[in-house]
């Protein structure tokens, strides 16, 4: 059932502009009405007053890609998890062996990640 | 029960009198897009006034009550000042990016807006897999965040940016685990459908313990899904001043601000949608009076109310506990909340095949 029978990607279209259309029409009242004022010091990074050291955009910590990368992979799964989530019912045992044996994969390895220590944050 | 579909299929008929469909159309999505702003900007004004008040309740405080009888109008002064307050024009950052972000957040929380089941017949968008939609457009929003940070050329809001994109993509995985399990237990995706289910009993009383079980995880994730509560370290402002948005001011901040109350309030509607049955009532088998009565109860007030409910627990959830630490935070994902969250599926499906649930 849909709305006033408009097809679903009309109104998803239309969320889309509404939010593009919020932000900018709020940035154009604000921009209209906020007072405008510039010196060299205010357009500075704010880093609570201490000089800026060094660029910011630059190599980080590992750590974050690591759970990234784990994160890609469970997503993955839960992507392939929906549709056998639908008609779980109507598969019955088969399709729960066979969800079984793909989970079990799965959680094998998250066990390898966790034994090998890229669960622990370093 | 009052169906809204009514109204609009009347409206529908009555533009299709004078005009082509293809202007009606138009018309209707103006129209809806209307709609959707003026309910977001309320819903984040009043939400930000709730947790304000809440927040001053259990600290024993009075919370707003200077502008208007009990502060009321605080809300519309806030939004006022953030109009109002200047948008600083940078040096050293990557001025596409960084204008790009809050319109990322804005429309990630807008897409999700429009899915939630408001009412018998007053829903936007509505299709066979609705909630999956759900889920994969509320995951746009951290690329607004992470984009944020980077685009800021800040080290505070490189920190937030990254712990954040942490944050959200790890607890993102409880989320969609304790969707897909009220979907094993539902068999449909579609919003409509989900909340037809649960005409005989909500979901969370219907799913026995699988059910609570993925209640409590997804309140626990939601949490951190939002940037708040004991998860708040992308802005912990006592380390890194306001995190990701630290080199935001005026109404570009005011997005990021705006987004995070939205976001609260969809966290909720999603809850009270998979658990608590969206806008259906309360009914009980076999008790017809009481079902009448509580039907007689407008829908939206229903689906409102216990959005609000839900708010009620993450808001206490928020003010009761002290930060954590973001190795304890990821310990907490990934060595506890996934794994009882997969096994939590599978008991889940072995309660649906054997016919164990209401």
């Amino acid at each position: 059932m849909e709305l006033l029978s408009i097809q679903s990607t009309t109104l998803m279209v239309t969320a889309l502009l509404t939010g593009i259309g919020l932000v900018a029409a709020a940035l154009i009242i604000a921009k209209l009405i906020s007072p405008k004022s510039y010196s060299p010091l205010k357009g500075k990074s704010y880093e609570c007053g201490v000089p800026t050291r060094g660029e910011s955009m630059m190599q980080f910590k590992v750590g974050y890609y690591l759970f990234a990368i784990l994160f890609l992979m469970f997503d993955v799964e839960t992507v392939f998890l929906f549709p056998w989530a639908v008609v779980c019912k109507t598969l019955g045992t088969a399709g729960l062996v066979s969800v079984g044996i793909f989970l079990a994969v799965l959680i094998l390895g998250l066990a390898y990640a966790w034994r090998k220590g890229a669960l622990e944050w370093k | 029960m009052f169906d809204f579909s009514i109204v609009t299929g009347w409206l529908h008929n009555w533009l299709l009198g004078f005009m082509p469909e293809w202007l009606t159309t138009t018309v209707e999505c103006v129209l809806i897009g209307v709609l959707m702003i003026v309910a977001y900007a309320v819903l984040a004004m009043v939400y930000i006034f709730y947790e304000r008040k809440l927040c001053a309740w259990m600290q024993c405080r009075l919370g707003p009550t200077r502008v208007g009888p009990w502060g009321l109008f605080q809300l519309f002064a806030d939004v006022f000042k953030m109009l109002i307050k200047e948008i600083i024009r940078l040096e050293n950052i990557d001025r596409f990016l960084f204008a790009l972000a809050p319109y990322l957040v804005i429309v990630a929380s807008m897409l999700t807006f429009a899915c939630l089941p408001w009412g018998n017949g007053l829903q936007i968008i509505d299709f066979n897999i609705g909630v999956f939609f759900m889920v994969a457009a509320s995951s746009i929003g951290v690329l607004g965040i992470l984009l944020a940070g980077w685009s800021s050329n800040n080290k505070y809001t490189l920190i937030g940016a990254m712990r954040s994109g942490a944050q959200m993509v790890s607890y993102e995985l409880s989320v969609g685990l304790s969707i897909l399990t009220i979907v094993v237990l539902a068999g449909t995706m579609s919003i409509t459908e989900l909340v037809e289910a649960q005409s005989d009993g909500w979901f969370l009383f219907k799913g026995h313990i699988p059910a609570f079980i993925a209640f409590v995880i997804y309140l626990i994730a939601a949490n951190a899904e939002t940037n708040r509560g004991p998860f708040d370290m992308p802005e912990a402002e006592h380390e890194l001043t306001a995190g990701y948005h630290t080199e935001y001011s005026g109404m570009h901040f005011g997005f990021f601000y705006l987004a995070e109350y939205l976001n609260l309030f969809i966290v909720s509607g999603i809850a009270s949608l998979l658990f608590l049955g969206g806008w259906m009532p309360l009914h009980v088998p076999g008790w017809d009076g009481f079902n009448a009565v509580m039907d007689y109860i407008p829908s939206i007030v229903w689906f409102i109310g216990k959005a609000l409910f839900v708010t009620f627990l993450l808001m206490w959830f928020r003010w009761s506990y002290p930060r954590v630490r973001i190795d304890q935070m990821l310990k907490l994902e990934w060595k506890y909340l996934m794994p009882i969250g997969l096994f939590n599926l599978i008991l889940m499906t072995l309660v649906v095949m054997y016919d164990l649930h209401f």
